[in-house]
């Protein structure tokens, strides 16, 4: 469980202004992503487009009407990145997370370069991995 | 001949000062510490201007037409063509052909040799360290024609574990296909010996030398290889021009591939007839700027004593290859002699796209992960490094940028 809202995160970022702080946070926030459990590191659950291993494992509460994410990676910075993202998107419902607005979430954190459309982007194909598997989802059932 | 202009840590300014891109900034208005040539090299001042002075001055097609501007673009091209043939001392410049890059070269090779000779049960002979531009082609050979892929093995010390290389030449190999020096560990392979072994048992032998032309000085004469393939833009050349050298006789013996203008003598319903070599294998109007770049780029290279580029860059690379020897949680992989300035590396615990980032926020340009030889990294039993590799322009204030901003990297990370 990711405790992390993106208010927090923004928060937390707000008061790094050297690159290297902002790093050094990153990899402290990936400390806090619990790792992932080995069944749940499948071929589906594979996000393709990342140089390191990503897994992003979606939970759908139907009480609640809103998606979890679990997520992991093999690359520390990758981890503190996906916790990012995940501050975003978790317990949110499938609209909200269409609507999210990443590109000011990702320019207040000053880390913008993360979501070019690159074949070797793993934040952007985490995004799309996220936003594409909610909507079929929600086109399915 | 002109007197070669003998480089030194004195005089290695001039050379650098050729490269403005070197002057920029990066990542958090750190200097540029480019150090990824393995993947593209920069380009002189010199280069640049003469595909400017192309397109601003001279841009016709070539072969085509007998006006002022045509004539003198091919009269350009084929120069170009001549210089090559010099650069790599070929018998003749018609066994010089224009590709795309090496990639495209072996392609070519494979859908015309490998088409015309290649069949079920044959034996193909690859190494274990070779670029999937060397393997793939070949895969997708032995598939459609049902021969096969042996891979020449590593020894201990990652290098070409001959032994293995002379039994696997006793199952009579059609053709054997290495490189000149690895992308991914720098490693600079006994070819001519190889190339000898090989001969005697009667197979082609093809070298990638994609890494090797700006690093040493090549004699296809002198290492009597069938083929030798080579990309424009990893020797200070632009992107989209490469060439493959082939045996005048051989290349004669081959069907063409690509078909199209420029390749034919004549074309009807009935019958279309082909060129000779070379240009039964440049189909269309080729790269054109990207001839003369190349051209440029050899002038360039070969107005310096090549040794003393060699030199300069040794003492460079020992600089470097010595103070990651010294950091015990980094595992290098790359030899310390009989490198062309490549060293792949990791650190204990973790993951070289982290060392690479962090790197490339202080300005440090360097490639991290399979560096497109998988079955390399598998029989690493890793899934990538960070590959520093070092170039003609590169100087001290590099390495030690280098070495500092990993020292700083690996704090980050504690």
């Amino acid at each position: 469980m990711i405790n992390y809202t993106h208010h927090d995160i923004i928060q937390i970022f707000s008061k790094h202004t050297s690159w290297e702080d902002k790093y050094r946070q990153i990899l402290q926030l990936s400390k806090a992503l619990p790792p992932l459990a080995n069944d749940w590191k499948t071929q589906t659950n594979k996000v393709i487009g990342c140089e390191s291993d990503v897994w992003l494992h979606m939970i759908y509460n139907r009480q609640t009407d809103r998606f979890e994410f679990n997520a992991d990676s093999n690359a520390r910075i990758v981890r503190g990145l996906l916790i990012i993202v995940l501050a975003a998107f978790n317990g949110k419902s499938h609209q909200d997370i269409h609507h999210f607005d990443t590109k000011n979430y990702f320019s207040t954190l000053n880390l913008m370069h993360y979501l070019s459309p690159s074949r070797n982007n793993g934040i952007y194909a985490v995004i799309q991995h996220i936003k594409q598997s909610t909507h079929n989802f929600t086109q399915n059932h | 001949m002109s007197k070669k202009i003998i480089i030194t840590p004195q005089n290695h300014r001039q050379l650098r000062d050729d490269f403005a891109i070197l002057s920029r900034k990066s990542h958090n208005n750190h200097p540029l510490v480019y150090l990824d040539n393995a993947a593209t090299t920069q380009k002189p001042h010199a280069v640049i201007a003469s595909v400017n002075d192309f397109y601003h001055f001279n841009n016709a097609n070539v072969h085509r037409s007998s006006h002022f501007l045509g004539n003198q673009a091919s009269a350009q091209f084929e120069q170009a063509r001549q210089q090559i043939k010099t650069f790599i001392n070929a018998r003749h410049s018609k066994e010089i052909i224009w590709t795309k890059g090496a990639t495209e070269a072996i392609n070519l090779i494979v859908n015309t040799w490998g088409q015309n000779n290649i069949n079920k049960g044959d034996t193909i002979l690859l190494s274990t360290m070779e670029h999937h531009a060397n393997i793939v082609p070949w895969q997708m050979l032995a598939q459609r024609t049902g021969a096969v892929i042996k891979p020449i093995k590593l020894n201990n010390q990652l290098h070409i574990d001959l032994e293995n290389y002379q039994q696997l030449l006793k199952t009579s190999p059609k053709i054997v296909a290495f490189c000149h020096a690895s992308n991914a560990l720098g490693t600079i392979n006994p070819i001519a010996d190889m190339i000898n072994m090989a001969k005697r048992v009667g197979a082609v032998t093809l070298i990638d030398g994609a890494q090797a032309t700006s690093h040493l000085p090549i004699d296809v004469q002198q290492l009597d290889c069938d083929f030798y393939v080579f990309s424009g833009h990893k020797m200070f050349a632009p992107t989209g021009v490469g060439v493959l050298y082939g045996k005048e006789k051989l290349l004669n013996s081959l069907p063409p591939w690509q078909g199209g203008g420029e390749m034919i003598t004549s074309v009807s319903f009935q019958h279309t007839r082909y060129q000779q070599i070379p240009y039964k294998f440049e189909a269309g109007t080729p790269n054109i700027a990207g001839a003369i770049g190349i051209n440029k780029a050899v002038e360039y290279l070969t107005q310096y004593d090549r040794l003393s580029l060699i030199q300069y860059k040794q003492q460079l690379f020992e600089q470097l290859y010595d103070y990651l020897q010294q950091q015990p949680q980094i595992t290098i992989y790359s030899p310390l002699k009989h490198n062309i300035g490549v060293l792949s590396f990791n650190v204990e615990g973790e993951h070289h796209q982290d060392i690479g980032t962090l790197m490339d926020q202080y300005g440090i340009a360097v490639r991290t992960g399979h560096h497109c030889t998988m079955p390399l990294m598998t029989e690493l039993g890793i899934n990538g490094t960070i590959r520093i590799s070092l170039s003609i322009y590169n100087n001290d204030k590099d390495i030690q940028s280098c070495i500092n901003g990993l020292s700083k990297v690996l704090k980050l990370l504690k």
